[in-house]
């Protein structure tokens, strides 16, 4: 069966100056298949983030192949991008930034149905839906970003990835804004959506101890490389890699 | 969110709202009087009597008359049209004009990007005014001309905030979420860059009028904008500057209108720059 996202040999180097670079992504491969919830955990700096940009297209790689249901994402560009960002969405780490402070989140979470020829009204219904899916009243819709919580910002942020029925959700660092009570009703909601739209997650994490109970793989970058990849149990339970143990005893 | 904080952002746009319809009426008076100038003029603002040349203030003259025996209220009142409009006219070209160039540098990016910025620079390393003036000493003097000299040395400030501003937007998590929410470029552009943008530009171009009203009366004081015996304030105040000691009226009646115009404008621009802030939105 095809992965929903496939990476081969993923490669990214940022020019700092006029004669350095920084290696932020070295040789990565992984895939994804359809239902799965993988975890990217290391330090700040280790290349998580750039790993999610590139997969959704925001940063471009510097040499390396990404797939996503089968197709070479990598060079596509203009329309036959947009229509591939049906498949796949990202839920940023600040919610609140994630929204047009002009727009209702009524607004933002319907755009991207009108993007792909929804009517007005059948789209406003939809994202009603959405917001009802994702715990929310539907009075939010008429709310601006900074007049909601982070909580409720964030429930909304995933309601309009979920919009355009993706295969696979980028979750950079989603929880990681929120307070510990809030974090852990995201999380709730994130595996009763995942349960019921068979949803695959790519989850950009640093918290060890939200990976283990949320994931079913894990893999540990240091330094622009995965360094280690297993479930949780084995990852964390039994760590191969003299990082991983340092990165797991910082943390639990 | 709380109740306490729901009634201190009612009473803050309150009272925004209200700044902004005085300003606001007080700019759109300033203008209307400005196109109904003509209209609005006790006297003929050409009509000379040197009988009543350099005539102090009285009933009859509000602000006495200059060394032509002309009506002073006539001529400020007259002077407005070309004073207003030309500056509104100056300010709104180099607001659309600069910033649609600045976007386009934006979004092309590139070496494109790099050309038109390099551009801009030269325009901005040369001293304004005097390359305004070169400008007018070159097509001649007149409105048309000042205006056309001062466009060209102002259009690069606003390339270069809407360049800024718009790649400053781009880097925002909401517009990379709008990208992927399969927004063309063209409708990331319309839908959320400009109106994010346009506030800052907005209040630039308000807080200019009164920098450009300045310059243009500058110009004509140089004597390169409007000619005599068209009424205009900067040349109002050049034509009578030797008056100054022995009937200030005649100077300061245009230089006060001047004054006057700017301020209005100016505080117009504060108040609308309070109100497109995106925390006073309700």
């Amino acid at each position: 069966m095809v992965p929903v996202l496939q990476v081969e040999h993923l490669r990214k180097v940022f020019p700092v100056d006029d004669r350095r670079t920084l290696l932020a992504v070295d040789d990565v491969s992984f895939s994804v298949a359809a239902g799965e919830k993988v975890a990217i955990i290391g330090e700040s700096g280790s290349g998580k983030t750039t790993i999610a940009r590139m997969v959704a297209r925001l940063t471009d790689v510097t040499a390396g192949r990404i797939f996503l249901q089968g197709t070479d994402i990598t060079q596509l560009t203009g329309r036959k991008l947009r229509e591939h960002y049906r498949h796949m969405q990202l839920v940023f780490q600040s919610p609140a930034d994630s929204f047009d402070p002009r727009c209702t989140l009524g607004d933002g979470i319907a755009e991207g149905l009108r993007n792909f020829g929804w009517q007005k009204q059948a789209a406003w219904q939809e994202m009603e839906r959405l917001l009802m899916l994702c715990g929310l009243e539907v009075e939010i819709a008429q709310r601006y970003p900074h007049e909601v919580s982070g909580g409720q910002c964030q429930r909304a942020a995933i309601a309009r990835a979920l919009a355009l029925r993706p295969k696979l959700l980028l979750l950079d660092e989603a929880t990681s804004a929120l307070d510990v009570t809030v974090q852990a009703d995201i999380l709730a909601l994130l595996a009763r959506l995942q349960r019921e739209l068979s949803l695959a997650y790519l989850f950009i994490c640093h918290d060890i101890a939200l990976v283990q109970d949320f994931c079913d793989r894990v893999l540990v970058m240091h330094e622009g490389r995965i360094v280690e990849e297993g479930t949780p149990d084995e990852v964390i339970g039994a760590p191969q890699q003299t990082y991983t143990q340092r990165l797991i005893d910082s943390v639990l | 969110m709380s109740e306490v904080t729901v009634r201190v952002q009612v009473v803050r746009r309150d009272h925004l709202r209200r700044r902004l319809l005085f300003f606001g009426g007080l700019a759109g008076v300033l203008i209307l009087a400005a196109f109904f100038s003509s209209s609005l003029c006790p006297y003929d603002p050409y009509e000379q009597n040197l009988a009543i040349a350099k005539a102090a203030p009285s009933a009859e003259h509000w602000l006495g008359t200059d060394r032509y025996g002309r009506d002073m209220l006539s001529r400020v009142i007259a002077g407005s049209f070309t004073s207003i409009f030309s500056t509104l006219l100056l300010v709104g070209f180099i607001t659309v004009f600069g910033s649609l160039i600045g976007i386009f540098c934006a979004w092309s990016g590139k070496w494109i990007d790099t050309l038109i910025m390099r551009l801009a620079d030269m325009f901005l390393a040369f001293p304004g005014l005097v390359f305004a003036l070169a400008v007018a000493a070159v097509l001649g003097g007149g409105v048309h001309n000042a205006i056309f000299a001062l466009a060209a040395i102002s259009w690069p400030k606003y390339a270069r905030l809407a360049r800024s501003q718009m790649l400053a937007q781009q880097e925002l998590p909401y517009m990379q979420a709008a990208k992927m929410a399969g927004c063309t470029p063209l409708r990331l552009i319309c839908r959320h860059v400009v109106p994010n943008i346009a506030g800052p530009l907005l209040v630039t171009a308000m807080l200019d009028i009164g920098t450009m009203m300045m310059e243009l009366a500058g110009l004509s004081f140089l004597g390169l904008g409007a000619k005599p015996p068209i009424p205009e304030w900067g040349s109002m105040m050049s034509d009578t500057r030797n008056l100054l000691a022995t009937q200030p009226w005649v100077t300061l009646a245009p230089g006060f209108a001047i004054f006057l115009s700017v301020m209005i404008f100016n505080l117009l621009g504060d108040t609308v720059r309070d109100w497109l802030d995106p925390k006073n939105r309700r």
